[in-house]
């Protein structure tokens, strides 16, 4: 009988520790498949974030570290410098990439690293339990913005993709969002090309993957894939920022 | 062996780094240790090693990190308020159990302070401003030359203690030139293969391991962060034993026994010698490592002392440790200078006898 589909083997078989609905777990497998799918899961390091992602190492089947918050980009800046041939990714939420780590993803991005940032965006603060992140949208609650947030207190939300495709030497930066299969098959596209700039040197590719947290959020599974697709989209917008020839 | 060269503190920092095997530096500019960087981007790449300008100290301090859990021989280095920023890379690179040199080359203080040498970072290197039960093995050399060979050996132990070693320094040293011989240099492992074989714990992709590669930043409970701290213990003890190093001289027959270290070590000669001449007899507890410190150098001090006197340029940051050391034996005074200011030799002598008058009536 002809195998047809068959559960990625960079997976540990293990429960993650994540929410029910949160989208975590699908951009971790994403991520996996693409290693297994190229071919390149033994020469591959990751570096997790501090927050709930924190424990990634514990499901994904590749030599990995946990960073300081927001520092996964010095990490795998010098990383770089000692593995010169192998692919280096960090996975970031949120909090740790646009509010504490904002210094060191703007100056990877302006330096032209040549590792991949999958910039996991749920609009709040995940692990510590639901404060406002620079991500937090107008009007959204959170327990340190527990009247919504707005934007004479708290400016206008950080669109990260944005600041970063400024940095000519970031050659590949798309927004992908988790809520819909079309999406999903969408992000794993962009993961895969990710990796193919990583792979043709290319300089830094960063992916931004909005994605759920229901459990922040004060809502049930369905109901937060369907608030990401009516409020997070219309403001961070699906959209190839920048994207090399050599990997279209 | 070489000859002799006349080189200027913080390259000749560098040199040795690199002669002992350091070969992934990271820095960011800040006075009076500037030079370190700027040694290490016009030398590195020659080396087959690398230099990058951070962002920031802790931009700085996390690379080496990465670069030292991939198998890297790292340097980091910085004065006061840039080693305040790099302390969460240095309780980081402890837990994570990985090696790395760091240069310290201290500048007046708190704060911003100024540029001009200090002494007051004593506890910012032995006790840390990083979180949880972590020590850097800390040196703190006289001479230039005696930093080259502490720097060179540093590479070394780092690896062999699993550990940050710092060689901490006031900026006088960081900025003088002397006479110095350098050491030859030693092999380094650099590609995939003695990486993996001489680091088997390095993160280097998977490869043809049997298992991934694992470096716990957050173990998973309170168990297993116990374990991960007592597998650093383990070091800590066996640098406890090891790593203790001093200079003593005179102490058998010494009215006053001195304790300093770095540039008012060389001061504090001086005024040794016009004291000896005034008839009054001298002694000096030299500490070459300030982690672990040498406390078992007190034991030797003879009968005939009255008072140990520590000269120290901070409000007698080392002089906790002197009084651990000399448990409550001896009177322990403090000649002391703050904010980048220095004594001469003179003011030492007159401060002595100051305090001699003191303990004596």
């Amino acid at each position: 009988m002809k195998t047809v589909f068959e559960y990625t083997k960079n997976m540990e078989e293990v429960s993650t520790s994540y929410c029910p609905g949160c989208t975590h777990g699908i951009a971790h497998r994403l991520i996996m498949e693409v290693l297994e799918e190229k071919d390149i899961t033994d020469k591959t390091v990751g570096i997790a974030p501090v927050g709930c992602s924190i424990a990634a190492p514990r499901f994904m089947k590749i030599d990995m570290i946990e960073s300081f918050h927001g520092r996964a980009p010095a990490v795998a800046s010098g990383m770089r410098r000692v593995l010169p041939d192998k692919y280096i990714f960090t996975y970031q939420g949120d909090g740790d990439l646009t509010s504490i780590g904002g210094n060191e993803i703007l100056h990877a991005a302006e330096r032209g690293e040549k590792f991949s940032t999958f910039f996991i965006n749920n609009a709040i603060y995940g692990m510590t339990g639901g404060q406002m992140a620079p991500t937090t949208l107008i009007g959204q609650k959170a327990t340190t913005a527990p009247r919504g947030r707005y934007v004479e207190k708290h400016g206008m939300p950080l669109r990260m993709c944005e600041i970063i495709s400024q940095c000519q030497c970031a050659v590949y930066v798309e927004r992908v969002a988790l809520d819909t299969p079309v999406h999903v098959r969408q992000a794993k596209k962009a993961i895969r090309r990710a990796f193919d700039v990583q792979e043709k040197r290319l300089g830094f590719s960063f992916v931004e993957l909005l994605s759920t947290c229901p459990s922040n959020w004060g809502l049930p599974p369905v109901k937060a894939v369907e608030w990401l697709a009516d409020n997070m989209i219309p403001y961070y917008p699906l959209k190839q920022f920048a994207c090399p020839e050599e990997v279209k | 062996m070489s000859e002799k060269i006349l080189m200027k503190g913080n390259e000749a920092f560098c040199e040795a780094a690199i002669r002992g095997g350091v070969r992934f530096y990271f820095g960011y500019p800040i006075t009076p240790q500037s030079e370190i960087p700027e040694y290490m981007a016009a030398h590195l790449d020659d080396e087959g090693g690398c230099f990058v300008q951070a962002e920031s100290e802790l931009g700085a301090v996390n690379m080496g990190l990465g670069a030292a859990a991939s198998g890297g021989n790292v340097m980091l280095s910085s004065s006061s308020p840039g080693i305040a920023l790099m302390q969460e890379g240095f309780a980081g690179l402890c837990v994570c159990h990985l090696p790395a040199l760091v240069v310290s080359v201290a500048r007046g203080g708190p704060g911003i302070g100024d540029i001009r040498p200090s002494q007051a970072d004593y506890r910012q290197a032995t006790r840390g401003g990083g979180n949880g039960d972590y020590h850097l093995i800390t040196f703190i050399p006289t001479t230039v030359q005696e930093a080259v060979d502490l720097i060179y050996e540093g590479v070394t132990l780092a690896d062999e203690y699993r550990n940050p070693v710092c060689i901490l320094v006031d900026a006088m040293m960081g900025q003088m030139m002397e006479p110095i011989i350098l050491p030859a240099y030693k092999k380094t492992f650099m590609t995939d293969a003695e990486i993996r074989s001489h680091k088997p714990w390095a993160l280097t992709g998977q490869g043809k391991r049997a298992e991934k590669n694992r470096i716990h930043a957050m173990p998973w409970s309170p168990e297993e962060l116990m374990a991960t701290n007592l597998e650093q213990k383990a070091y800590y003890d066996k640098a406890e034993k090891e790593l203790v190093r001093y200079e003593a001289t005179g102490l058998d027959d010494a009215e006053v026994v001195f304790v300093a270290y770095g540039t008012p070590a060389r001061i504090t000669g001086e005024a040794m010698d016009m004291l000896e001449e005034e008839g009054i007899r001298t002694g000096m507890i030299r500490p070459i490592s300030a982690w672990p410190y040498p406390y078992e150098a007190f034991e030797k001090i003879g009968g005939k002392t009255k008072v140990v006197i520590t000269v120290e340029l901070s409000f007698g940051q080392m002089m906790e440790d002197v009084k651990l050391g000399v448990r409550g034996r001896l009177p322990v005074s403090l000649i002391c200078r703050t904010g980048g200011v220095l004594f001469t030799s003179e003011e030492i002598v007159s401060e002595t006898k100051e305090i001699l008058k003191g303990v004596t009536e």
